[in-house]
C-alpha cells in the first residue's frame, strides 16, 4: 500500500492561501506516522515559487503544473490535473477554500474515492484516518471515514496549527504534465473584482463584528433630509467605520450579523454565521451582536469571545470570556 | 430551456438537536426544504423561459421539498427513493441525482444550493457536474443562462470571479442571487394536488452506488467552559483599559 501524502496548495495570482500551509503542516505528521512523503501539489501559472514554499513548510517534495492553461482558477482542468498527480497517493489533503473543497469533489468522483470535508480533528488508525467535522451548523460533530484510497480530506481553516518555516529544507520539484489543453476545457472566465483590501475574515487572528446594534448611536445626527430608514442605514455605517477602524489598528478583520447585511449596513462578505463565513479565530469582539444560534453557527470555535452588548442577558454572553453590558457608543 | 434543480429535505436549523446512540434527534421539529436549495429554485426561476423540473433523492418525507419547490412555481417534481440509497455518500448521491438527470434527458442547467445544511458538505453540485461530464460553476451570486451558454459570477476568497460556460453545465448559488420567492396561494394548492413521480434505481437505470464515506458516530460537541466575568468599571475609558488589559492577560493575542 501507498503511504505517500499529498497536499494541495491553494493559491491566488502566485500567492498562496495561509491555510495551505497548514494543510502542508498536518500532511507532515500524517506522513511522519506513515512513514511515508509528503508530496505538494502546486498548479498555476508562474508559481514555481510556491513549490519550493511548500517544501520550507515541511513537504519533500513539489508536484508542479505550471502552464498557461492554469493562468485562472477553473475547476475541471485544476482537478484533472490534481488526479493524475495523486492517483497513486494514500491521503489527499485541501485546505476547506472555495477551490479546494470544488477539487477534492471532482478528484474523488475521478479516483473512485470519497471527500471528509470540513475536518477540525483526525487521527491514524492502521493506515486509515478516523477524522472530527462539525456537522448541522456546528451543533453537533460527526466521526467521518473513507474506505476507499485515497482518502480525500479538506481541513478546516486554523484549526490545525501553522507550521514553522524552515528556510534550509530542500526539496525536488518536479514539473509533471497535466495533458490539461485549452481545447479541451469549456469554461473562460472574464474578469475579477479584487475584495476591499483588509485582512480575510476567514485567516483572520482577530475579528471585530457588528450587529444591528451598530446602528445605535443616538449621539449622531445624520445629515438633513434623510428618512428614518436612510438615517439608520447612515448610522450604522458610521459605526462600521468605527469598528473598521477598531479592526485596522487591531490587524484584525470585520464580521457582521446577518441582521446587519440583511439591512444594508455592510456587504455580504463580512457575513459570519451558518449562512455566512466560518471563521475561528484567537479573538473575536462582538459589537451589539445578540448571539442568534445561527451567528453561533460561525463563530463558536473562536478562542476568546468578547461581547459589548447593552442587554446582560443576550445569548452571546454565554459564550464570551469576557462581557461588557452597556452602550457600545459609550465604551 | 430546461433546468433542473436540485432539492434536498433536512432538518430545521432553528431545531433542537440531540444525539442518541450516536444518532440525531430532533423531536417533533419539522423538516423542511434545505434553506440553500431555495435560492436555488429562485434562480431557476429567475431565467427567461426556463422550464423548471425540480428533484430530490430521499425518503418520502422529501416529497414536503418537491412541494414547496412546486409551490415555488417550478413545473414538474420527482423523487428518488430506494431503500439502497439509505446512508448514500454525497459521491453515491451524485451519480445517482447524475442518472436522474440523464433520465428526464435533454436538460441544459442544474442548479444546486450552496450545502445541505445537515451534513456542510458542499460537493454535491461539483460531483454531480463531473458524473455528468458537464462543467460546474460553483457558488454563483449571480446566473445568466441562454443562447448555449451560462454567465455567473462566483464569490470567491478572493473577490469575485466572472465565468462563462457552454451548457449543458451545472452551477450552485448563493444568497446574493435574490430572496427566494414566497410560494403564491395558487402555487400552493397546485402543489398539494400534484402527483409526484417516484424513481427507484432500476427505474433510472443504475445499480446502487457504493457509498465510501462512513458516518459511525455522532456527539454533541463539548460544552464551552466559560464563565462569562463581566467588566465593569466608574467610567467608559476605566471600563475599555480594564478590558485590554485583562484580554492582554490571556495571552491569546
Ligand atoms: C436559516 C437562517 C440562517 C441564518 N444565518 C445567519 C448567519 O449566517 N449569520 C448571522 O449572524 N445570522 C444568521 N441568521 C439570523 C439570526 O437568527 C439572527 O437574526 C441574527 O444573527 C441577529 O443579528 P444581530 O445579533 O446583529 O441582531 P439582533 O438580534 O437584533 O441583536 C442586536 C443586539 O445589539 C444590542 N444593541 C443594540 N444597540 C446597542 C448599543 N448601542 N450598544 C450595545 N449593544 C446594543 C441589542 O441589545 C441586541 O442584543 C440566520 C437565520 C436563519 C433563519
Ligand atoms: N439527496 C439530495 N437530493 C437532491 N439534492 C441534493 C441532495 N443532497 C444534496 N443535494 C444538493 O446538493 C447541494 C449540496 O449538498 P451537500 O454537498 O450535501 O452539502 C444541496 O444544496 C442540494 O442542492
Amino acid at each position: 500500500m501507498s503511504n505517500k501524502v499529498f497536499v494541495y496548495v491553494d493559491q491566488f495570482k502566485g500567492t498562496a492561501l495561509p491555510t495551505s500551509w497548514e494543510v502542508v503542516g498536518v500532511g507532515r505528521t500524517l506522513a511522519d506516522q506513515l512513514g511515508g512523503t509528503v508530496s505538494a501539489l502546486v498548479i498555476g501559472q508562474n508559481v514555481e515559487n510556491l513549490a519550493q514554499q511548500a517544501i520550507r513548510y515541511g513537504a519533500d517534495e513539489a508536484m508542479l503544473a505550471d502552464n498557461a492553461v492554469f493562468a485562472d482558477y477553473r475547476a475541471e482542468p485544476y482537478a484533472t490535473a490534481v488526479s493524475k498527480a495523486a492517483a497513486d497517493a494514500a491521503i489527499l489533503l485541501f485546505p476547506t477554500t472555495t477551490s479546494g473543497r470544488e477539487i477534492a469533489g471532482l478528484s474523488a468522483m475521478d479516483l473512485n474515492s470519497g471527500v471528509l470535508t470540513d475536518v477540525t480533528a483526525l487521527e491514524l488508525q492502521d493506515g486509515k484516518i478516523i477524522a472530527t467535522k462539525p456537522v448541522y451548523g456546528g451543533k453537533l460533530l460527526s466521526k467521518v471515514t473513507c474506505d476507499a484510497t485515497p482518502q480525500i480530506i479538506t481541513l478546516r481553516t486554523r484549526a490545525f496549527p501553522m507550521p514553522e518555516v524552515d528556510p534550509s529544507r530542500t526539496g525536488v520539484v518536479n514539473r509533471f504534465d497535466s495533458s490539461v489543453t485549452e481545447a479541451s476545457v469549456t469554461t473562460q472566465v472574464s474578469g475579477y473584482t479584487q475584495v476591499e483590501g483588509g485582512v480575510s475574515l476567514t485567516d483572520a487572528n482577530i475579528i471585530v463584528s457588528g450587529g444591528r446594534g451598530v446602528s445605535n448611536n443616538s449621539k449622531l445626527s445624520p445629515p438633513a433630509g434623510m428618512d428614518d430608514k436612510q438615517a439608520e442605514i447612515w448610522r450604522a455605517q458610521e459605526g462600521f467605520r468605527l469598528v473598521g477602524e477598531l479592526a485596522s489598528v487591531l490587524g484584525a478583520a470585520v464580521g457582521a450579523s446577518r441582521a446587519a447585511v440583511d439591512a444594508g449596513y455592510i456587504p455580504y462578505s463580512h457575513q459570519v454565521g451558518q449562512t455566512g463565513k466560518v471563521v475561528s479565530p484567537s479573538l473575536y469582539i462582538a459589537c451589539g451582536i445578540s448571539g442568534a444560534i445561527q451567528h453561533q453557527a460561525g463563530m463558536r470555535t473562536s478562542k476568546t469571545i468578547v461581547a459589548i452588548n447593552k442587554d446582560g442577558e443576550a445569548p452571546i454572553f454565554k459564550l464570551a470570556r469576557f462581557g461588557v453590558v452597556g452602550d457600545l457608543y459609550d465604551i | 430551456m430546461k433546468i433542473v434543480v436540485c432539492v434536498k429535505q433536512v432538518p430545521d436549523t432553528a431545531a433542537k438537536l440531540t444525539v442518541e446512540n450516536g444518532k440525531a434527534f430532533w423531536g417533533d421539529a419539522p423538516l423542511i426544504i434545505n434553506p440553500w436549495d431555495e435560492y436555488a429554485v429562485e434562480a431557476a426561476l429567475m431565467q427567461d423561459g426556463a422550464d423548471v423540473i425540480a428533484i430530490s433523492m430521499g425518503s418520502e418525507s422529501a416529497l414536503d421539498a418537491l412541494k414547496h419547490a412546486l409551490a415555488m412555481g417550478c413545473n414538474e417534481a420527482f423523487l428518488v427513493s430506494d431503500p439502497a440509497l439509505i446512508r448514500a455518500d454525497s459521491q453515491a448521491t451524485a451519480k445517482t441525482l447524475a442518472a436522474a438527470i440523464q433520465k428526464i434527458g435533454s436538460v441544459d442547467l442544474v442548479v444546486f444550493g450552496r450545502q445541505a445544511v445537515d451534513s456542510d458538505g458542499g460537493i454535491t453540485a461539483a460531483q454531480t457536474a463531473r458524473a455528468l461530464g458537464w462543467p460546474v460553476l460553483s457558488l454563483a451570486s449571480s446566473v445568466s443562462a441562454g443562447g448555449g451558454t451560462v454567465k455567473v459570477t462566483r464569490s470567491m476568497e478572493e473577490g469575485q470571479q466572472m465565468v462563462e460556460g457552454q451548457l449543458p453545465a451545472v452551477v450552485s448559488v448563493v444568497k446574493d442571487i435574490g430572496e427566494p420567492r414566497y410560494p403564491s396561494f395558487m402555487g400552493i394548492r397546485k402543489a398539494s394536488r400534484a402527483q409526484i413521480p417516484t424513481w427507484t434505481l432500476a427505474d433510472l437505470g443504475i445499480s446502487a452506488p457504493t457509498s465510501v464515506v462512513h458516518w459511525p458516530e455522532l456527539i454533541s460537541p463539548p460544552s464551552r467552559e466559560v464563565i462569562c466575568e463581566i467588566i465593569t468599571g466608574d467610567s467608559p475609558e476605566q471600563i475599555a483599559a480594564t478590558l485590554a488589559d485583562k484580554i492582554l492577560a490571556e495571552k491569546v493575542i
